[in-house]
C-alpha cells in the first residue's frame, strides 16, 4: 500500500514540528525518515499512524484520505521506540494479542492463532522464549517480539519509531540486516525513523532527510549521500569540511574573505599533495596522524588557522610518506557549493 | 560499569545501599541510633497495638467471643459493613475514572482538580460531618424540603453513607495516580494500533498493570470506611442498634467500663488495619521485583 | 490561537471519564462544602467573631495547634531517625517495622484512642510508672500531645524515606575524601538534601493532628478550658443545636490552618529555590502533599 502525505502542519504551542509536509511513499519500498532530534520525523510517523493527529493536511493510503480514521481502523503495524511490550503477557501473549482482540466474527480460532504466533516466533528465532515474560528478554530480543507483534494482525504498513535506538553497536548491527532481509521476504511498505545515517543509508530504498519539521531531501541512498540538495543534508549525512568562497566563471575558489558561497568537502574528497595543481587549493600544516584504520585520518590547520580533516588511502600515505607538522598543499576533488542564502 | 551499578542501588533504594568505611558510623553510634528507633516505634506503634490484643483477650477467649453476641454490636457491623460496601465500590469507580483522566490526557486545570480531589484529606473529619449536617440537617440547607417529603439523611444511614463516601473519596484516586502515571500511553497506544477497541485496551492493558496499586488502594479505602470516626459520630445521632457504625459502638463500650466487649470489636478493625499493611508490604515487594527483573533485563541486553 | 482545553489524544473514554469525576466530585465534596460558607455567611460579623474568639474557643486552639505543633516536631526529629536507620542499617525484623510505619494510617481512631488511653492510664503499660514519677498522662495535655505524635507518626518517616534511599553515595564519599567527620557529612551535606521532604512530612503531620478527633477525645479528658480539642468544641456546639456557633468555630480552624501551611510552604519553596534545586515534593496544598505517603509511586 502506497501511503501519500500531503501538506501536513503540527504545531505544539509555538514550535511547529511540522511544517507543511509533503511526502510519497511508494507500494512495497523501506523509506528511512532521517533527521536530527527535534526535526518532527516521529511526529510524522505518528500522525501516519493515527497516534497524532495534524492540524492541518491529510494522510493517504493507497489514494483515499483516511486522516479522520483511527489508529484502530488503520491496520497499520506500529513498532514503538521502547517496545511497548504488554509486561504482564507472555511473549506468546503479546504477538496473540492483536488476533484476539478482534471482534467475534473475524477472530481467527485457537488453533489458527496458535500456528500464526509460532510461525512469526520462527521468523524472529525465539522460539524457545513464547513462556517467558518482556522483563526476562534482552534488548534486541524485546525489539524482536515488538516487531513480531506489530506483523501478526497483517497490517498494510508497516511503521518504525527507532528501531534500533536504545540497543547497543552490535546488536544494532545485526538487527538492521536482519530487517533488510525481512522486508525483502514480506515486501510490506515500511517507514522507519532514525537519527542515525549510517543506519538509514545501509537499511532504506529510500531516504528522506528531516529538519526543523520539513523535508530537505528525498531520494536513493546514493542520491543523499552523493547529491545533497541543500547543505543541512550534506552536513547531516557524513563528516565533511566547510570552507567560504566564490565561484567565477564556472571555477570554485576558497576565499575565506568572501562570504557569497558556502563550500563543502568530504575528508576522503580532499587529496594531500606537496605540489599545487588547478586553480583550487589551499595550504595547510599537518597536526596529528592517525593510521590505525582502513583510511588514514589527518588533522591539519589551514593557513586562516581552520582545523581540516583530511582522509586518505594507506597506499596514498605510504606514498607520501606524511610526518607530522609538515607544509602541505590541499586539493580538493570535489566541491559542493551552496549558496548562502536562507536555505541555500 | 560504574553507571550501571550506581543505577541499580538507585532503583532498589531501601535494601541496596552498601555501606563502605567511610561512608558508614561507628558501631556503637549504629546500634544506638537502631535502639532508639526501635525504642520509639515500640512505645508509639506496638504497644498501642498490643494492648488491643491483650485486653480483648484478658478474660479468655469466651470472653471474646460473648462480646460478639451482643445483637447491637451484631447490628454496628452490619451497618459498618453496608456503609462500606456503598462506599468503596463508588470510590473505586470514581478512582479510576478520575485516574484515566488525569493520568492519560493533558488538559487545562488538571492540578486544580487534583487539588478539589485531595480537599477531603485537609478537612478534619468533625468538618467533613458538618458539611452533611449543614447540607441535610433540621436547620440546614435542604433539611426543610427533606422533612417536608420524610426522608432523613442526617442522624439516618443515608448520612453515614454520604460521611464515609466522603473521607475515604481520595484514596483509590490517590493510589492510581501516580501509577498511571508513571506507566505513560505506550501501552495504550501500542493496543490500539493492534485493533483494540477502548474497553478492550483498558481491561486487558491497563487493568493488570495497575492491580496491585488498586488492590492496595481499594484496601485502604475500605479500611478507612470501616474505621472513620468523627465524621460518622457527627451525622450518625447514636441510635444504638440503628445508627451506630463499629468504631462509635467501641465509643459506647468503652464508656460503659465494657472494656473487654470494646477491643474485641476494636481488635477486628486492628486485624483490618495489619491486613491492609501485608497488602501495602506485598504490593511494594511486587513492584520492586519488577524493578529488578527489569534491571536484569537491561543489564542482558548491554551484554 | 484559541486556547485549547484538552489535547488531542487517541486514547478513548476521556469525556466520559472526566465526566464522571466531576460529576461525582460536585455531589460528594463541592456542594457540600460550599455549605459550610453559605452557613457562615448568615452570622454577622460581631456574631461570627463574638464565637470564634471567646475564651473557650481560644483555649481550645491553644491546645489543637500547640499539642500538633509539638507532635510534629517530635515526628520530625524522630522521623527523620526512624527514616535513615531503616534506608541505612541492618537488624532483626527491619521489614515487620518498616511495615508497622503506616498503622496509624490503617489503624481506625477511635481503636487507637482507646489503646492509646489504655496503655497511658494511671495503671496502664505505662501510665504507671510514668505515674511513680509524678507523670500523669491520660486526661492531660501530654495525653493529647502524645495521641497526635501518633497519628502523624508515618509522615515525616514516608518523605524522608525515598530521598535518602535515593541520595546518591558519591555525595558522602566526596564529603569524607574532603575531610569531613561523619557528623560534619550529616548536618552539612545529607541534611540539607532531606529538609524539604522532611519539612513537607512536618507540615502534613501538623494538618492531620489539627484535625484529629477519635484518638484524642478517650486519652485527653475533654475539660473545657484545659483539655478540650477544638474538634470535640465544633461537636459540643452541634449537640446544643448551635449549628452557626459550629460553622463559625469550623471556618476559622480551616482558615487559620490554612494559612499556617501556606506559610511553611513558602518557606520549604524559598529552602529548596536556595538551593536552586526543584524539590521532588509537590507542596501546594495541604492534600496535595499527601501523596508521597499515599502513593507508593515514588521511589519505593
Amino acid at each position: 500500500m502506497s501511503i501519500e502525505v500531503r501538506g501536513i502542519t503540527k504545531r505544539f504551542g509555538q514550535f511547529a514540528a511540522l511544517d507543511n509536509v509533503d511526502l510519497d511513499i511508494p507500494d512495497g519500498q523501506l523509506v528511512a525518515l532521517l533527521g536530527p532530534s527535534g526535526s518532527g520525523k516521529t511526529t510524522l510517523l505518528r500522525i501516519i499512524a493515527g497516534l497524532e493527529f495534524a492540524d492541518c493536511g491529510t494522510v493517504q493510503f493507497d489514494g483515499k484520505d483516511i486522516s479522520d480514521r483511527t489508529a484502530r481502523e488503520r491496520r497499520v503495524g506500529f513498532v514503538f521506540q521502547h517496545y511497548a511490550l504488554f509486561r504482564h503477557m507472555t511473549v506468546f501473549e503479546n504477538i496473540a494479542f492483536g488476533l484476539r482482540v478482534r471482534p467475534r466474527k473475524f477472530r481467527p480460532s485457537e488453533e489458527q492463532i496458535r500456528a500464526k504466533v509460532e510461525e512469526l516466533l520462527r521468523l524472529i528465532q525465539l522460539q524457545n522464549q513464547a513462556r517467558r515474560y518482556p522483563s526476562q528478554l534482552s534488548g534486541g530480543q524485546r525489539q524482536r517480539v515488538a516487531l513480531a507483534r506489530a506483523l501478526a494482525v497483517e497490517p498494510s504498513v508497516l511503521l518504525l519509531d527507532e528501531p534500533f535506538g536504545s540497543l547497543d553497536a552490535k546488536v544494532r548491527q545485526e538487527l538492521r540486516r536482519w530487517l533488510r532481509q525481512l522486508h525483502d521476504e514480506v515486501h510490506i511498505t515500511s517507514v522507519f525513523v532514525t537519527h542515525d545515517q549510517e543506519e538509514a543509508l545501509e537499511v532504506a530504498d529510500r531516504v528522506a532527510v528531516m529538519n526543523e519539521g520539513r523535508i530537505e531531501q528525498v531520494g536513493s541512498p546514493d542520491d543523499v549521500y552523493n547529491h545533497p540538495a541543500s547543505s543541512f543534508v550534506y552536513n547531516f549525512l557524513g563528516n565533511v569540511n566547510l570552507f567560504h568562497g566564490r565561484v567565477d566563471d564556472g571555477t570554485t575558489y576558497i576565499d575565506e574573505s568572501a562570504s557569497g558561497h558556502l563550500l563543502f568537502v568530504r575528508p576522503h574528497l580532499l587529496e594531500i599533495a606537496r605540489q599545487p595543481s588547478g586553480p583550487t587549493y589551499f595550504r595547510a600544516t599537518t597536526k596529528h596522524i592517525n593510521s590505525a584504520g582502513p583510511l588514514v585520518k589527518v588533522e591539519a590547520v589551514t593557513e586562516w588557522g581552520a582545523p581540516v580533516h583530511v582522509e586518505l588511502s594507506q597506499e596514498r600515505f605510504h606514498a607520501l610518506q606524511l610526518v607530522k607538522d609538515e607544509a602541505v598543499f590541499i586539493i580538493p576533488k570535489d566541491i559542493a557549493v551552496f549558496e548562502k542564502s536562507g536555505n541555500s | 560499569m560504574a553507571g550501571s551499578i550506581s543505577s541499580t542501588i538507585r532503583s532498589v533504594p531501601a535494601s541496596g545501599f552498601v555501606a563502605s568505611k567511610a561512608t558508614s558510623e561507628p558501631a556503637i553510634v549504629r546500634w544506638l541510633l537502631i535502639a532508639t528507633a526501635v525504642l520509639f516505634l515500640g512505645v508509639f506503634l506496638f504497644l498501642p497495638l498490643a494492648v488491643v490484643f491483650f485486653t480483648a483477650f484478658h478474660k479468655g477467649v469466651a470472653g471474646y467471643l460473648r462480646a460478639f453476641q451482643d445483637p447491637d454490636t451484631l447490628a454496628a457491623i452490619r451497618l459498618t459493613l453496608l456503609a462500606a460496601g456503598i462506599a468503596v465500590p463508588l470510590n473505586m469507580v470514581f478512582g479510576v475514572a478520575a485516574a484515566w483522566a488525569i493520568g492519560k490526557f493533558e488538559f487545562v486545570g488538571k492540578s486544580l482538580l487534583i487539588t478539589l480531589i485531595d480537599l477531603p484529606f485537609s478537612v478534619s473529619p468533625v468538618v467533613s460531618g458538618l458539611i452533611y449536617v449543614l447540607l441535610f440537617g433540621l436547620q440546614g440547607l435542604l433539611g426543610p424540603w427533606l422533612i417536608a417529603h420524610g426522608i432523613r439523611i442526617i442522624f439516618a444511614v443515608p448520612g453515614i453513607v454520604l460521611a464515609t463516601i466522603f473521607v475515604t473519596f481520595p484514596f483509590v484516586a490517590r493510589e492510581l495516580l501516580p501509577m498511571i502515571q508513571a506507566q505513560g500511553n505506550d501501552e495504550e497506544e501500542a493496543a490500539l494500533t493492534l485493533g483494540a477497541s477502548g474497553w478492550q485496551t483498558f481491561f486487558k492493558v491497563t487493568l493488570p498493570n495497575i492491580k496491585w496499586a488498586l488492590l492496595y488502594g481499594v484496601i485502604l479505602c475500605n479500611a478507612r470506611a470501616m474505621g472513620e470516626f468523627g465524621a460518622v459520630s457527627v451525622v450518625s445521632g447514636h441510635i444504638r442498634g440503628l445508627t451506630d457504625t463499629m468504631p462509635l459502638h467501641i465509643e459506647i463500650l468503652y464508656n460503659d467500663y465494657q472494656f473487654v466487649s470494646a477491643f474485641s470489636v476494636a481488635s477486628l478493625l486492628a486485624l483490618l488495619a495489619l491486613l491492609t499493611l501485608v497488602v501495602k508490604s506485598v504490593g511494594e515487594w511486587q513492584s520492586r521485583r519488577q524493578l529488578a527483573d527489569q534491571a536484569a533485563g537491561e543489564a542482558k541486553e548491554s551484554q | 490561537m484559541a486556547v485549547i482545553f484538552k489535547q488531542k489524544s487517541i486514547l478513548p473514554g476521556f469525556g466520559l471519564a472526566l465526566g464522571f469525576t466531576m460529576f461525582y466530585l460536585s455531589l460528594i465534596v463541592l456542594i457540600p462544602l460550599s455549605a459550610t460558607f453559605w452557613k457562615t455567611s448568615t452570622l454577622t460579623w460581631h456574631q461570627f467573631w463574638h464565637v470564634v474568639a471567646s475564651p473557650r474557643a481560644m483555649a481550645s486552639y491553644r491546645l489543637s495547634f500547640g499539642a500538633s505543633l509539638i507532635g510534629a516536631f517530635i515526628n520530625l526529629f524522630f522521623g527523620v531517625l526512624v527514616a535513615w536507620v531503616l534506608v541505612r542499617y541492618s537488624f532483626p525484623l527491619k521489614r515487620l517495622f518498616d511495615s508497622l510505619i503506616d498503622l496509624p494510617f490503617a489503624l481506625p481512631t477511635a481503636v487507637a484512642g482507646i489503646a492509646l488511653t489504655t496503655v497511658y492510664a494511671p495503671n496502664g503499660w505505662l501510665g504507671r510508672p510514668l505515674e511513680s514519677i509524678g507523670v500523669h498522662a491520660a486526661y492531660t495535655r501530654l495525653g493529647v500531645t502524645i495521641a497526635l505524635t501518633f497519628i502523624g507518626l508515618p509522615f515525616v518517616v514516608r518523605t524522608v524515606q525515598p530521598v535518602l534511599g535515593d541520595l546518591d553515595k558519591e555525595l558522602e564519599e566526596a564529603a569524607a575524601s574532603l575531610g569531613a567527620g561523619r557528623w560534619q557529612t550529616f548536618t552539612r551535606v545529607l541534611l540539607p538534601a532531606i529538609l524539604p521532604a522532611a519539612i513537607t512530612g512536618f507540615t502534613m503531620a501538623f494538618a492531620r493532628a489539627v484535625g484529629e478527633y477519635g484518638s484524642v477525645i478517650f486519652i485527653a479528658g475533654n475539660m473545657p478550658m484545659r483539655t478540650e480539642i477544638t474538634p470535640l468544641l465544633i461537636i459540643t456546639r452541634l449537640q446544643e443545636y448551635d449549628y452557626a456557633g459550629a460553622t463559625a468555630i469550623a471556618v476559622a480552624m480551616l482558615v487559620v490552618s490554612f494559612v499556617l501551611l501556606l506559610a511553611i510552604n513558602l518557606l520549604q519553596r524559598w529552602s529548596s529555590g536556595r538551593r536552586g534545586r526543584e524539590s521532588s515534593q509537590e507542596s501546594a496544598f495541604l492534600g496535595a502533599t499527601l501523596k508521597p505517603v499515599l502513593g507508593r509511586g515514588e521511589g519505593q
